[in-house]
């Protein structure tokens, strides 16, 4: 006898599995839409060219949402994905105007993805905290980009490239579009579909177990923070690309934007659980945030101080679904 | 019935296994056959060396000199990837599962099956967990549940299960039922019970002697890393195992 499948066991499962983390995000972009609707009214929210000016500014973010999803799962944790972003920005703008277009994609994600494989083998082969790892090139390159240019600004004038990654479009759909529906699509399929997200998860549930179960988890751990740095220098080129510029500064504040976006989105900090549609929508629900608080006039300090306090209330979610 | 008697040759054979910790003898001397639907209880006191040799059959641990023999064949195992390709799974004490993925997740967790485009074939995972928790009576309220939503008794039928599904010469149990209430250890043992009917060898590392009676066909007893005995079950009694672990008469 077996009471599989029999339905109390099945309702009981489907009550149990239904927990609010999971939807979180998609309530509250929904009522961080509705709240901006109303309120910004006359402020020019609901105007498509406003909406559409959201989706393109979040571009980068959620790009970087998406490795971060990958390395939370696993995890351990990226803070140096800011730090990356300008590397791989400085290092595209000079190649480019050295060399042209090839060169400057990659140089851009070659700078990226060489700084997460730096990340990956620190934390995979040397066994260090993923968090003091990233923590110190998040530092490291962030002078490195400022040593590199004195602080100044590099231009970009390619055209093939500032259209490619910036502002121009394919079949009337703006280019960064096209970036982040490729990006979330085939990182969706690889993290749901494929042995390598199985395993991903497994290293962040229960590494020992990982281990005994025949997976490699120092290749995992490597591999997450490599496919970090080289979204990361994606990022940098769009950032570069719709800027028509390199500098410093780029990615520098949106280490916290990010994380809030990728927990928002119903990954779990300590692992084992993801989610990249949910990190594209929570990333969306950041740049609507930023965009609707904006146009109510608040500063920069209070606009700071309102997405803090939205993360801590994502956080908060995350870790009560966790101990439950 | 006994397989011992009845010809077939043993799934593992352990001919004079020694294992030296620098100069700490943790084994010394360790003989033992199981046969193939044989249950086989391995006690000791704690620090007799039941988990070196444990690590020992799953290929943790070389052992220093001696020779581990899998169907008649000679083997030398390096990690634990070797002894599951050589048949040989293991259930240990904390479960080693994944508590936020599905059972069948677990079920097939580094074995995933894919489908001809590279994509994980959920059906098949599914399908075959389904199965197995039905032959083996586990009770879970579906394939799809999170381990994390199950009981004890659960998690360790969930283990067990896996682990059958992919032994095709022997199941070690690592102390399998340590933290399980009274109900759960009873369901748990009508299932490793079950194991005999297909074939595979178990060895059971248990600290509850009356268990050991339960599920034993034969016991092997250690101590100190020495090798004190092995007796058929039906023909020994507690006070004779508790004299052989403890090394004193009563």
């Amino acid at each position: 006898m077996s009471s599989i499948n029999t339905s109390p066991g099945r309702a009981a499962s489907l009550v149990s599995r239904f927990n609010l983390q999971q939807y979180v995000v998609y309530l509250g972009f929904l009522a961080i839409f509705l709240f901006f609707a109303i309120v910004l009214k006359d402020s020019g929210f609901l105007t498509v060219r406003n909406l559409s000016n959201i989706v393109l500014q979040t571009a980068p973010v959620t790009i970087m949402a998406i490795g971060l999803v990958f390395v939370m799962s696993a995890g351990e944790i990226d803070l140096s994905i800011g730090s990356i972003v300008a590397v791989a920005a400085l290092a595209a703008a000079v190649a480019i105007n050295a060399h042209g277009l090839l060169a400057g994609v990659l140089a851009g994600l070659g700078a990226g993805l060489l700084i997460g494989l730096l990340n990956g083998a620190l934390v995979a082969y040397v066994k260090l905290p993923s968090f003091l790892v990233t923590l110190a090139t998040l530092g490291l390159f962030a002078g490195v980009s400022r040593s590199m240019t004195d602080l100044r600004s590099i231009p970009v004038t390619n055209n093939a490239f500032t259209g490619f990654f910036g502002s121009g479009s394919l079949l009337g759909v703006p280019s960064l579009i096209w970036w982040t529906v490729i990006a979330v699509a085939i990182a969706h399929l690889i993290f749901r579909e494929t042995r390598f997200g199985a395993h991903v998860l497994a290293t962040g549930d229960n590494s020992r177990a990982a281990s005994v179960s025949g997976i490699s988890v120092a290749q995992i751990r490597l591999a997450v923070l490599t496919i970090s740095g080289g979204l990361a220098g994606l990022a940098g080129l769009l950032y570069a690309g719709r800027l028509q510029a390199a500098k410093y500064t780029l990615g520098e504040t949106d280490l916290m934007t990010v994380i809030a976006a990728v927990i928002v989105g119903g990954t779990l900090l300590n692992g084992g659980k993801g989610s990249i549609v949910g990190a594209l929508v929570g990333s969306l629900m950041m740049g609507m945030l930023n965009n609707g608080l904006i146009l109510m006039g608040l500063s920069v300090s209070d606009q700071m101080i309102v997405r803090g306090l939205i993360i801590l209330a994502a956080v908060a979610v995350s870790l009560r679904e966790k101990s439950r | 019935m006994n397989a011992t008697t009845t010809g077939t040759p043993p799934v593992l054979q352990l001919r004079d296994i020694r294992k030296n910790f620098g100069g700490l003898t943790a084994i010394e001397n360790f003989s033992l056959e199981l046969y193939p639907g044989e249950i086989v209880a391995l006690v000791g006191d704690n620090g007799a060396g039941k988990s070196t040799l444990v690590k020992i059959v799953t290929g943790v641990h070389a052992p220093t000199s001696g020779t581990i023999i899998i169907e008649e064949q000679a083997v030398a195992m390096s990690s634990a990837t070797m002894a599951r390709a050589h048949g040989i799974e293991v259930v240990y004490q904390d479960l080693a599962l994944a508590d936020q993925q599905t059972v069948y997740m677990n079920m097939f967790l580094g074995r995933e099956p894919v489908n001809r485009f590279g994509l994980l074939d959920r059906r098949r995972m599914i399908d075959d967990t389904e199965k197995l928790v039905k032959d083996l009576d586990v009770r879970i309220p579906s394939a799809h549940a999170t381990i994390r939503d199950l009981s004890g008794g659960q998690r360790q039928g969930v283990a067990i299960a896996r682990a059958t599904h992919w032994a095709s010469k022997l199941i070690l149990l690592d102390e399998p039922t340590a933290a399980l209430g009274v109900a759960e250890t009873a369901k748990v043992e009508t299932i490793v019970l079950s194991l005999k009917q297909r074939n595979i060898g178990v060895l059971i590392i248990s600290h509850s002697l009356d268990q050991v009676f339960r599920l034993s066909d034969r016991i092997c007893v250690l101590r100190r890393g020495k090798q004190i005995g092995v007796r058929k079950t039906s023909e020994t009694d507690k006070n004779e195992i508790v004299a052989m672990i403890t090394g004193l008469q009563h």
